[in-house]
C-alpha cells in the first residue's frame, strides 16, 4: 500500500477503531510517525530554552528584569513549532506542492520587504521585519523551505510523472533559476550565512534529484567562483571580512575581531567532561561570549554541561539527520526524497557552521543552531521542517 | 490507489543519498572530535584562561619596612597621608576622557590643570616624566599631600569627581632625623614597570600592579626584604566588573626592617661637614687656575676599620629623597637628572672615580717591598727626575735628600716613587716588555682591590681603574681612530697627545708608569675603595666588602638576619711592612703633610693615622684627598675641584673624628660628648607589635656641638721640621700642604720641565 495525498485523514480516522487501539493500530498515524525525530527536536527544544535562559537570566540589558523573560519565550516559540508541525504534517508535503508558487511569492515579497525601511539591522544583517510586541521575523529562514519545496516540486515532477529518469538540463535551470532569485536577494541583505546554507541546500537538492554529475560539480565550481568573486568585489561587509580574518588567525587581535571565537573556546574548553553545572558557568554568568543565546548557544551547553552535553547535542542533531536521510531512501517518490535531502543539507550545514564556529573550525557567521538557539524564524522554520519530514515518512510504503 | 510510479528512487539517487548520510555522519564526527579535544584534552588550560578571565584582584598594600640606623632610629619609614588618586578607566569613559574632573580636581588641589594632566598621562618613549609608569589600571596617585579639607571636599561631591578617590594611604617618609638626610644611600622608589612584572612574573618574588620598586639605593639593593608581600583578595566578576562570586583573600605581610650600619648622629655630622668643607673651599683661592675653587662636588665615608661596616656616607650636592614620595613632579625632576642638575642622585661615594693622588702611596709602597726593595732604602728624594728630555718635578721642587719609604711617605715625596716606578718598568723591559712582565706596581694595585668593585650592598657601584698594560691595549684599540684622525704633530697640546696616543698609546711608557706611582696619570679610584684599603691597614690587612645593611629583622622582631661582614681579600704584604706603612702614616698625621691638621690631637689616647692627596685633573682643578684611620674608624673624604688634600678636606675629617670621640678642639676627650667611640655593637630592638625601641636623636647633632672654628688646622702650632712649610707663616691652606700628584707635561715644543700645581 502507497499513501495517498489524503492518507493523513484516511489513517487517522478509521471508524472502527477506538482509544489505546487505534493509536497503537500498525497503520496508525502514532506508528507511523518518526518518533526519534520527534522526540530529539523535542529535548533539543527544551535543552535549548534551558541554555538560553541560562545565558540571559543575568543579561538585564536584554531581559528587561525578567529572568524568565527567555525561557517563557523560548518555550513559546517552540509550542508554535510544534503547531506548525502538525499543520504541515496536516496538509502533507504534497498538498505543500500545489501551494509552491503561493509560498514562493509570500517569501520572495517578505524578504523584499525587508530591503525596505521596514526592515531591521541585527548584527550587522539587515535581514530583519520588526514586528509589534518586540517579536521581530527574519524571512530568509522561510526561504530556505520555500528553495527546497519550489526545486524540488520542478525537478520531481517530469520524474515522478515516470515521464523521465532524471531531471533534464531545462528542468535543473528552471529550479535553479528559482533558487536564484531568492539568493540574491538575501545576499543583498547581506545575510552571507542563510546564502551559504541556500547553497548548500541547492546543492544538496540537486544531488537527490538525480541530476547530472556536470550540474552537481558545475555548482560546486560556481560557487566557488562566486565566493571569491564575492571577496574580490568587495560586497562584503568590514566586519565579516574580520571574521574570516579572526578564523585565519585565532590570535589576531582577541579583544577586537577575534574575541568572540577567543571567548567561545574559552567558554567551551573550560567545561571539561561534565561543565561546571547549569547556570554555574563562570564565561557564562560573567557575559564574556556575546550573543551567547543565539548564535553562541553552543558554549552554554560546553562550558556548563561540559563534554557530556555537547556531545549529547550533537548526538540528538544526528539522530535527526540520520533518521532524515533514511526517510529521503526510503520514500517513493522523488519529490520526497528531494525536500528530505534539503533538509538534511539544510540542518547539516547549519549544525556543522553554527557548532564549528564556536569550536574555532568555521569562521564566525549569524546562523542558529537548529532547536537550540532563541529566535522566533529558526525555531518555526525548523519545526516545519520537521512536519515536513513527518509527512513524507508516514506516507511512504509500510513494507519498506 | 496512486499515480506516482516508484521511480524515485533510482540506483544514482540512492549512492547519492548514502554518500549524503556519510557525509553528515563525518561531520558530525568532526565536531564530537573536535569537542574532544578542546574540552578534554585541552581543558585545563582552557579552565585556566577562563578563570584569569573572571576574576578581580584588588590589592592591599604591604607596608613597606622601615631603614633604621644602627640605634634603630628610622631613617626610613611610612606615614599615613591623604591620597588623592584618579582611575583613568573612569576617566576615559567620559565623553573628554576627564579633562572637566582633573581641572575641577586641579582647583581644589590648588595645582594647575596641566600639572595634574601630566601626572595621569602614561610613561612611553615619547612622553618625558612626569608621567604614570605603572599600570593603566591602578588609581594613579595626583597628589600625597591633600589637606583633610580637600579630601572632604572630593568625597562629600564624589558625584562631581568621578573616578578620583581620596583615601589615607601609609606613604614612605625619609623623616631625616637629626637632619641626616642619607639621600643617595637610601635610595627612592618609583611605581613597578611592565616590563619587570614580566620579568619575575615566575620568580619567588613576583610584582603587583601597584608595587613600588627601589630604584637606587638601599631601596634597591634590600627591595625584596622591604617590599613585603601584598594582600589580594580575588572577587569573580562579570564582563562588566560586576562582583559576582565571594572574595578569596590572601593578607598583606608587611615588609622587614633593614637596620644599618649607619649612625644618623654621625651621618649627619658627616654631611654637614662636608658641605661646610666645600662651603669653604669656594672661598679659597686656586693660584693655578687664578679664581677661587668650585668645589663642585664631593663625598665623605665613614667606615669601621674591623668590619668594613659603613657608619656614615656622604654625598654632596645631595637632594630630599621625600622629592620622589608619591610622583615626582616635573620641576624636581629637572632639578635632579638635569644638565644643569650636577647630578645629586649619584652616589658619589661609590659612583664617584677620579685620580686618588698621594693617598695613593701606600699601594707603590707596597709593590716595591714585593718587588725587593727594602723599607730603609735610603732613596733619594730629589727635586725633580728625569727621563730623556722628561723632567718629572717633585712638589714645589722639594728636596729631602736620602730618606726611607716610610719618610717618603710621610713628607710624600713623589720622586722616590718615580725612581722605583721607573726602575721596575725598566726590568719589564721598558719599552720592548718581557713575555711575562712582573707589573709589580699594577699586581699589587689589583691585590689591593683597585679596578673592581668592593662589593658594597649599593647598586651601581663603580670599578674605578688600574691602568695597567692590558687597559692601556684595550683603550688604544677602542680610541685609537679618533686619536689618530685628530691628531697633529704641531698642534694643540690635546692634538699633540692625541698624535702621541695614536702612535704608541698601546704601549706602556715610561712616562705611565711615572705617573701612575703616584695615584696619576689614569688611575681613578673611588672613595668607598680608598676607605676599604685603610681600613684593611688599619685591621692588620683583611679587606673587607663594605656593608651598609647589618641586619634585617622582620616586621614582629622575631627573626633576625644579620648580615655578617665578609672579606674578600688581604693586603699584599707581611706583618712587617704593614706594621712600618702605619708607622708612617701615624707620622703623616703628627709630623707629616697632614699634621697641621691634628694639632693637639690626643695621639696616645687615640693614635691617629693619615694620608693626604691633591690630585691634578686635565683641565680641572685639583682634586681634595684625605684618607684617615684610628683603631676603630676609617674615614676618607675627597673633594673635587676643592683643592689640596689636607687643606679643603682636613678640618672636616677632624671634625668627624672630634665627634666620634668627643675630642674638643683642645686635645680633651669627653666620653659623655663621644658619639661613637667604639662601634655599635648590638642590634636594635623590634617589639612583636612592630614598634622599635630607639633613642631620641638631637634636631641637628652638628649644632650640639662646640662649633669648631673654621681655621683650627691653622691656628695649632707645629714643629715638624720635616715640614718646611709652616701654616703658621702661610696661612692659605693651598700652600701649607703638599703631597701632590703631578701628571707629566707633555714635552714637544721647547718646554723642558713642567710646571707644578699647586
Amino acid at each position: 500500500m502507497t499513501g495517498g495525498v489524503n492518507s493523513f485523514q484516511v489513517s487517522g480516522y478509521g471508524p472502527e477503531r477506538a482509544g489505546w487501539t487505534r493509536v497503537l493500530a500498525r497503520d496508525s498515524l502514532a506508528r507511523r510517525l518518526d518518533w526519534p525525530i520527534l522526540l530529539s527536536a523535542l529535548a533539543l527544544s527544551l535543552l535549548g530554552s534551558l541554555l538560553v535562559w541560562s545565558a540571559t537570566r543575568n543579561r538585564t540589558e536584554l531581559n528587561q528584569g525578567d529572568p524568565y523573560y527567555f525561557l517563557v519565550r523560548h518555550w513559546l516559540n517552540t509550542g508554535i513549532g510544534l503547531a506548525l508541525m502538525v499543520g504541515a504534517l496536516w496538509l502533507g508535503h504534497r498538498a505543500l506542492r500545489t501551494a509552491v508558487p503561493l509560498l514562493y511569492g509570500a517569501s520572495v515579497f517578505l524578504i523584499l520587504l525587508v530591503l525596505t525601511p521596514l526592515g531591521s539591522t541585527i548584527n550587522g544583517a539587515h535581514s530583519w521585519i520588526k514586528l509589534p510586541g518586540g517579536f521581530s521575523l527574519q524571512p530568509s529562514e522561510f526561504v530556505k523551505i520555500t528553495i527546497i519545496l519550489g526545486m524540488a516540486m520542478l525537478l520531481a515532477a517530469r520524474v515522478d510523472a515516470g515521464d523521465k529518469p532524471y531531471p533534464d538540463h531545462r528542468t535543473v535551470l528552471q529550479a535553479l533559476g528559482l533558487a536564484v532569485v531568492p539568493m540574491l536577494i538575501v545576499m543583498l541583505m547581506p545575510d552571507l550565512g542563510s546564502v551559504m546554507v541556500m547553497v548548500v541546500i541547492v546543492l544538496g537538492v540537486l544531488l537527490a534529484s538525480g541530476a547530472s554529475n556536470r550540474w552537481v560539480f558545475g555548482l560546486l565550481g560556481a560557487g566557488a567562483a562566486g565566493a571569491i568573486t564575492v571577496w574580490q568585489v568587495g560586497i562584503l561587509d568590514e566586519y565579516q571580512i574580520n571574521r574570516f580574518a579572526a578564523f585565519a588567525n585565532p590570535e589576531l587581535d582577541p579583544a577586537g575581531v577575534g574575541y568572540n571565537t577567543n571567548q567561545a573556546r574559552i567558554a567551551i574548553g573550560s567545561g571539561g567532561l561534565t561543565g561546571s553545572g547549569l547556570f554555574h558557568g563562570s564565561q557564562t554568568t560573567g557575559q564574556f561570549v556575546p550573543e551567547q543565546q543565539t548564535d553562541f548557544v553552543f558554549t552554554v551547553a560546553g562550558e556548563e554541561l561540559g563534554f557530556v552535553g555537547g556531545a549529547l547535542i550533537i548526538g540528538l542533531l544526528g539522530i535527526i539527520l540520520w533518521r532524515a536521510c533514511r526517510i529521503a531512501r526510503d520514500t517513493t517518490d522523488l519529490y520526497g526524497t528531494i525536500v528530505a535531502a534539503g533538509i538534511v543539507a539544510w540542518f547539516a550545514f547549519q549544525t556543522f557552521e553554527n557548532i564549528g564556529m564556536t569550536l574555532g573550525i568555521m569562521p564566525v557567521t549569524g546562523l542558529p543552531l537548529p532547536f537550540v538557539s532563541y529566535g522566533g524564524s529558526s525555531m518555526f522554520a525548523t519545526w516545519l521542517a520537521v512536519g515536513l519530514l513527518q509527512s513524507i515518512r508516514i506516507q511512504r510504503p509500510m513494507s519498506a | 490507489m496512486t499515480n506516482i510510479p516508484e521511480t524515485g528512487r533510482s540506483p544514482r539517487v540512492q549512492i547519492r543519498l548514502v554518500v549524503i548520510q556519510v557525509l553528515v555522519v563525518s561531520l558530525l564526527g568532526t565536531l564530537g572530535g573536535r569537542l574532544w579535544y578542546l574540552q578534554i584534552r585541552e581543558g585545563d588550560q582552557y579552565a585556566k584562561e577562563a578563570s584569569g578571565n573572571h576574576v578581580q584582584q584588588v590589592v592591599q598594600p604591604a607596608v613597606r619596612g622601615s631603614i633604621l640606623d644602627a640605634r634603630g632610629v628610622a631613617l626610613a619609614d611610612n606615614e599615613t597621608r591623604l591620597v588623592v588618586s584618579a582611575s583613568r578607566t573612569e576617566l576615559l569613559k567620559m565623553r573628554d576622557d576627564g579633562k572637566a574632573v582633573l581641572t575641577k580636581l586641579a582647583g581644589v588641589l590648588g595645582m594647575s590643570a596641566k600639572e595634574v594632566g601630566e601626572k595621569v598621562r602614561l610613561c612611553d618613549a615619547k612622553t618625558p616624566q612626569p608621567c604614570w609608569n605603572g599600570s593603566p589600571y591602578q588609581p594613579i596617585p595626583i597628589t600625597d599631600e591633600a589637606t583633610p579639607k580637600q579630601a572632604l571636599q572630593i568625597r562629600e561631591r564624589a558625584e562631581d569627581f568621578p573616578g578620583i578617590t581620596a583615601e589615607p594611604q601609609a606613604v614612605r617618609r625619609y623623616a631625616a632625623p637629626g637632619k641626616a638626610n642619607t639621600a643617595q644611600v637610601l635610595g627612592y622608589l618609583s611605581p613597578v614597570t611592565d616590563e619587570e612584572i614580566q620579568k619575575a612574573q615566575d620568580t619567588d618574588s613576583p610584582y603587583l600592579r601597584s608595587d613600588m620598586v627601589g630604584r637606587s639605593g638601599l631601596e634597591r639593593q634590600y627591595d625584596k626584604q622591604l617590599r613585603g608581600k601584598a594582600g589580594v583578595t580575588r572577587y569573580e566578576v562579570d564582563k562588566l566588573g560586576r562582583v559576582l562570586g565571594q572574595a578569596e583573600a590572601d593578607p598583606a605581610e608587611p615588609g622587614a626592617n633593614l637596620v644599618t650600619s649607619i649612625d644618623a648622629r654621625v651621618q649627619r655630622i658627616a654631611e654637614y661637614e662636608l658641605n661646610e668643607a666645600m662651603k669653604e673651599a669656594r672661598k679659597q683661592h686656586d693660584r693655578n687656575t687664578n679664581r677661587t675653587y668650585e668645589a663642585d662636588s664631593g663625598a665623605v665615608v665613614v667606615m669601621e676599620a674591623k668590619t668594613g661596616r659603613v657608619v656614615a656616607m656622604a654625598s654632596n650636592p645631595t637632594y630630599d629623597p621625600n622629592a620622589w614620595v608619591g610622583g615626582i613632579s616635573a620641576k624636581d625632576y629637572a632639578a635632579l637628572t638635569g644638565k644643569e642638575s650636577n647630578y645629586p642622585l649619584l652616589n658619589r661615594a661609590i659612583q664617584g672615580q677620579s685620580a686618588p693622588g698621594s693617598i695613593f702611596k701606600v699601594i707603590p709602597t707596597a709593590a716595591a717591598i714585593n718587588a725587593g726593595y727594602s723599607f730603609e732604602g735610603p732613596y733619594n728624594c730629589s727635586s725633580s727626575y728625569s727621563i730623556g728630555s722628561q723632567v718629572f718635578k717633585n712638589f714645589e721642587s722639594q728636596n729631602h735628600g736620602p730618606i726611607s719609604l716610610g719618610r717618603a711617605l710621610e713628607v710624600s715625596c713623589d720622586t722616590v716613587f718615580y725612581a722605583l716606578s721607573h726602575e721596575e718598568w725598566k726590568r719589564d723591559g721598558g719599552n720592548k716588555p718581557k713575555k711575562n712582565p712582573d707589573d709589580w706596581f699594577y699586581k699589587t694595585s689589583h691585590q689591593f682591590g683597585l679596578g673592581e668593585e668592593t662589593g658594597i650592598d649599593l647598586p651601581n657601584e663603580v670599578t674605578g681603574r688600574v691602568p695597567d698594560r692590558q687597559w692601556k691595549l684595550d683603550y688604544w684599540k677602542a680610541n685609537k681612530d679618533v686619536w689618530c684622525k685628530t691628531g697633529k704633530k704641531d698642534g694643540s697640546y690635546a692634538e699633540r697627545i692625541a698624535y702621541e696616543n695614536c702612535l704608541e698609546g698601546n704601549r706602556l711608557r715610561a712616562g705611565d708608569s711615572v705617573n701612575y706611582s703616584i695615584g696619576q696619570g689614569d688611575t681613578l679610584v673611588t672613595p668607598i675603595q680608598m676607605a676599604t684599603v685603610y681600613a684593611a691597614i688599619a685591621n692588620g690587612g683583611t679587606l673587607y666588602d663594605p656593608t651598609v645593611g647589618k641586619a634585617v629583622i622582620s616586621p614582629d622582631g622575631r627573626t633576625v638576619t644579620e648580615i655578617e661582614p665578609k672579606p674578600h681579600g688581604k693586603l699584599p704584604m707581611t706583618k712587617q711592612t704593614l706594621s712600618q706603612i702605619d708607622e708612617a702614616l701615624e707620622g703623616v698625621a703628627t709630623r707629616g703633610t697632614a699634621a697641621w691638621r691634628f694639632g693637639g690631637w690626643p695621639q696616645d689616647e687615640i693614635p691617629m693615622h693619615a694620608k693626604t692627596g691633591t690630585a691634578e685633573v686635565y683641565g680641572k682643578q685639583t682634586t681634595s684627598w684625605f684618607a684617615t684611620y684610628t683603631e676603630d674608624y676609617s674615614i676618607v673624604m675627597t673633594i673635587s675641584q676643592g683643592g689640596t688634600g689636607s687643606g679643603a678636606s682636613g678640618p672636616a675629617v677632624r671634625n668627624i673624628y672630634n665627634a666620634l670621640y668627643g675630642v674638643s678642639e683642645d686635645g680633651e676627650i669627653d666620653n659623655k660628648k663621644a658619639l661613637l667611640p667604639t662601634p655599635q655593637k648590638t642590634l636594635p630592638k623590634v617589639r612583636t607589635d612592630g614598634t622599635i625601641k630607639a633613642p631620641k636623636v638631637s634636631k641637628d647633632p652638628a649644632k650640639d656641638r662646640v662649633e669648631p672654628s673654621p681655621d683650627a688646622g691653622a691656628t695649632t702650632p707645629q714643629d715638624d721640621p720635616a715640614d718646611p712649610q709652616q701654616p703658621g707663616t702661610v696661612p692659605s691652606p693651598e700652600n701649607t700642604n703638599r703631597d701632590t700628584r703631578r701628571r707629566e707635561r707633555r714635552r714637544g715644543g721647547r718646554s723642558g720641565t713642567r710646571r707644578t700645581a699647586s
